[in-house]
C-alpha cells in the first residue's frame, strides 16, 4: 500500500488554528510542521482551505480526523469517508491519524470521543475499520490511544495489547499521546511505564502532547481531564523523555484546542518539545 | 455487557442512571467518572452553538443562552461530524420554545447569523468582471441570465433584524426600532457582510436566484426598484457570477 505516513519530519509540530496564521507565515520557528483536524476543511470553500492551501505550500501537514467513529459499533459512515478520501486526496498531507474511540451513534454524531471496551469483538470491529479506512485513502493511517475515565467490566484486553494486535492485523501505524497515556494511567490506577513497556512503540509514527485538568473522583481519587487548554504538564514531559530514549526522535505535536494562547506561547511549548528531540539526537 | 446504546442513553440526560459494567479501573463503579463524557459533549455543543450563534449568544445572555442550548442539543444532536453545519434547525427551535414567545425577532436574528456561516463556508467562485457587464448591449443585457455566487445568501424578515443583529454584536449601536428588513450576505473575499435590501431587492435577487432574465427579475422587483445602486452593491461585493446563457443554475446544487 502506498505510504507517506512516514513524511512527518522528527521535528515539533503544532495543532493549527485560523488565529495563528499571519504568526505562523512570518516566523514559524521552532514549528516545522502543521496538524488539522479533517472534518475543519471539509467545507465547500472561503477562508478554511485558502488558508489550509497556502499552509500546505509551507509545511508538511498531518490530518487528524476526529469523527470517523472507528471504534463505532454500526459501520462507518460512508459519506464521511468519502469526503475525507476528496480532503486527503486534494491534500495529499504527510500523515493521516484517528482515534481509538467511537462519536456517532445511528443518526447522532456526539462530538466527543467516547470509549470502547477491549474484548474480541470490539478487536474484529475496530480492524474491519481501519482497513475500509485505510482502502478508501489508499496508505496506512495512524491510530491515537485515547484519555479513559473509566473502565469496561467486560474488557479482556489490556489497551497496549489491544492497540498491538490491531496494528499486527491492519498494518496501521500507531500515534501515541503520551499525554493521555498519562491522564489514564493516573485515572485507572495503572502504570504508564509498564503501559509503554506492552505498547508497540516500534510503529510510533507520531506523538501528541497536551495539557489537562485535576478534578477528582466520587472517593477523592484524582481524575485528570484531558482538556487541550493549558501548557503540557511537568510529568507529561518526563513521560515523553522515556518514551523518545526508546523510539528515536519522532514528530512531536502540541494540542491546545480550548483557551487557545497567542502564538509566542505555543511556540515556547513547541521549542521544549525540540529541546526533547536535541537530547535523544546528542 | 455495556452497548453503545446502554453508553448513549445517559448520555444527554444528566437524570438518567449511570449505565451498568462501567467502573473505575479498581472494580468500583464509575460513578461521576461517566460525567466526564456527559459533561464533555453538552459543553462542546453548547460551545459550538455559542460560537456559531453570538448575537443570541449576547442578546440572551450565559444563564438564559446555556438552558436555550441545552434544550436544542438534546432535541437535536449534531446529525454529522461537520460541526460547521450544527445549529440548522436552532432557529426553529427558538420559535417553538414558550419561553422565549416574548423574543418573537430571535429566530430571525439565528437565520441570520446562520446565512453569515454558510457564506463563510460556500464555494469559492470567479466573479464578474465589470467591464464585461458594461460593454453590453442594453437588450442583450435584459434577456440575460445572471447568476449569484455560491456565497450570497437572502434572508427577509418581518422584523429590524440587521439593526437587532449590529446592536446584539457590534459597540455603540443604536437601539433597533420597528419595521420589517430584507437582508443580503455578500462575501467579497472571505468575511460575509450582510447589507440591507431596498423596497423590491429581495424579489429581484430570488428572481436572479431562480436563473430568470434580467428583464423578468425587473418585473418582479416592482415599479419603485432601482436597479443601479444594488447592481453596484453586487459587483463591488463581487456577488455577481459570470451569466449563464440557459435557464439553468450555473452552479451544481
Amino acid at each position: 500500500m502506498f505510504d507517506t505516513s512516514d513524511h512527518l519530519p522528527p521535528a515539533p509540530g503544532v495543532g493549527y488554528k485560523p488565529q495563528h496564521y499571519s504568526a505562523i507565515l512570518a516566523d514559524p520557528a521552532p514549528v516545522a510542521w502543521l496538524e488539522i483536524h479533517a472534518e475543519n476543511y471539509m467545507g465547500d470553500g472561503g477562508r478554511p482551505l485558502a488558508q489550509l492551501r497556502a499552509l500546505a505550500e509551507r509545511f508538511p501537514v498531518s490530518v487528524h480526523g476526529v469523527g470517523l467513529s472507528i471504534g463505532g459499533e454500526a459501520p462507518l459512515d460512508a459519506d464521511h469517508l468519502a469526503r475525507l478520501a476528496r480532503l486527503v486526496g486534494w491534500l495529499n498531507p504527510a500523515s493521516f491519524s484517528e482515534h481509538l474511540a467511537w462519536s456517532t451513534h445511528g443518526a447522532e454524531f456526539l462530538n466527543d470521543l467516547l470509549p470502547l471496551p477491549y474484548t474480541a469483538a470490539t478487536l474484529t470491529r475496530v480492524c474491519e475499520h481501519i482497513d475500509t479506512v485505510q482502502t478508501a485513502l489508499g496508505r496506512t493511517m495512524l491510530l491515537e490511544n485515547p484519555s479513559s475515565y473509566l473502565a469496561f467490566a467486560q474488557s479482556t484486553w489490556s489497551e497496549p495489547e489491544f492497540l498491538a494486535e490491531i496494528a499486527r492485523r491492519t498494518g496501521c501505524g500507531m500515534l501515541l499521546d503520551v499525554n493521555n497515556v498519562f491522564v489514564s494511567a493516573t485515572n485507572l490506577g495503572f502504570s504508564p511505564q509498564e503501559y509503554l513497556a506492552a505498547y508497540p512503540l516500534s510503529l510510533v509514527r507520531e506523538i501528541h502532547l497536551g495539557g489537562h485538568d485535576t478534578d477528582s473522583d466520587d472517593h477523592g481519587a484524582p481524575l485528570l481531564i484531558d482538556s487541550h487548554g493549558k501548557p503540557v504538564a511537568d510529568p507529561v514531559w518526563a513521560l515523553l523523555d522515556h518514551v523518545l530514549a526508546r523510539t528515536g526522535p519522532r514528530p512531536v505535536l502540541i494540542e491546545w484546542d480550548n483557551d487557545v494562547p497567542d502564538w509566542p506561547i505555543l511556540a515556547a511549548e513547541a521549542a521544549r518539545a525540540a529541546a526533547a528531540l536535541a537530547q535523544v539526537r546528542a | 455487557m455495556t452497548t453503545q446504546t446502554d453508553f448513549r442513553s445517559a448520555l444527554l440526560d444528566a437524570a438518567s442512571p449511570v449505565p451498568s459494567g462501567l467502573t473505575d479501573g479498581a472494580g468500583r463503579p464509575a460513578g461521576r467518572r461517566y460525567a466526564v463524557y456527559r459533561n464533555n459533549v453538552a459543553v462542546s455543543l453548547r460551545e459550538a452553538l455559542a460560537t456559531g450563534f453570538p448575537a443570541i449568544h449576547g442578546l440572551l445572555g450565559e444563564t438564559n443562552f446555556a438552558f436555550v442550548a441545552g434544550s436544542y442539543l438534546r432535541a437535536e444532536p449534531p446529525a454529522s461530524p461537520l460541526m460547521m453545519h450544527y445549529g440548522a434547525g436552532f432557529p426553529d427551535h427558538l420559535a417553538r420554545l414558550p419561553q422565549l414567545a416574548q423574543l418573537a425577532y430571535l429566530p430571525d436574528v439565528a437565520r441570520l447569523e446562520l446565512a453569515l456561516r454558510r457564506a463563510y463556508h460556500a464555494a469559492d467562485a470567479t466573479p464578474m468582471d465589470p467591464a464585461d457587464l458594461a460593454a453590453m448591449e442594453a437588450e442583450a443585457l435584459m434577456e440575460t441570465r445572471f447568476s449569484l455566487v455560491p456565497a450570497v445568501q437572502l434572508l427577509r424578515s418581518d422584523w429590524p433584524v440587521l439593526d437587532i443583529w449590529r446592536f446584539a454584536t457590534l459597540p455603540d449601536q443604536p437601539s433597533p426600532a420597528g419595521g420589517a428588513q430584507d437582508i443580503v450576505v455578500l462575501r467579497p473575499e472571505f468575511d460575509p457582510e450582510p447589507h440591507l435590501l431596498p423596497p423590491g431587492g429581495a424579489a429581484f435577487l430570488t428572481a436572479l436566484q431562480r436563473h430568470e432574465t434580467l428583464s423578468e427579475a425587473l418585473d418582479a422587483a416592482g415599479e419603485a426598484f432601482e436597479l443601479a445602486p444594488l447592481l453596484g452593491l453586487l459587483l463591488s461585493n463581487r456577488a455577481l457570477a459570470a451569466p449563464c446563457q440557459e435557464a439553468t443554475p450555473c452552479f451544481p446544487a
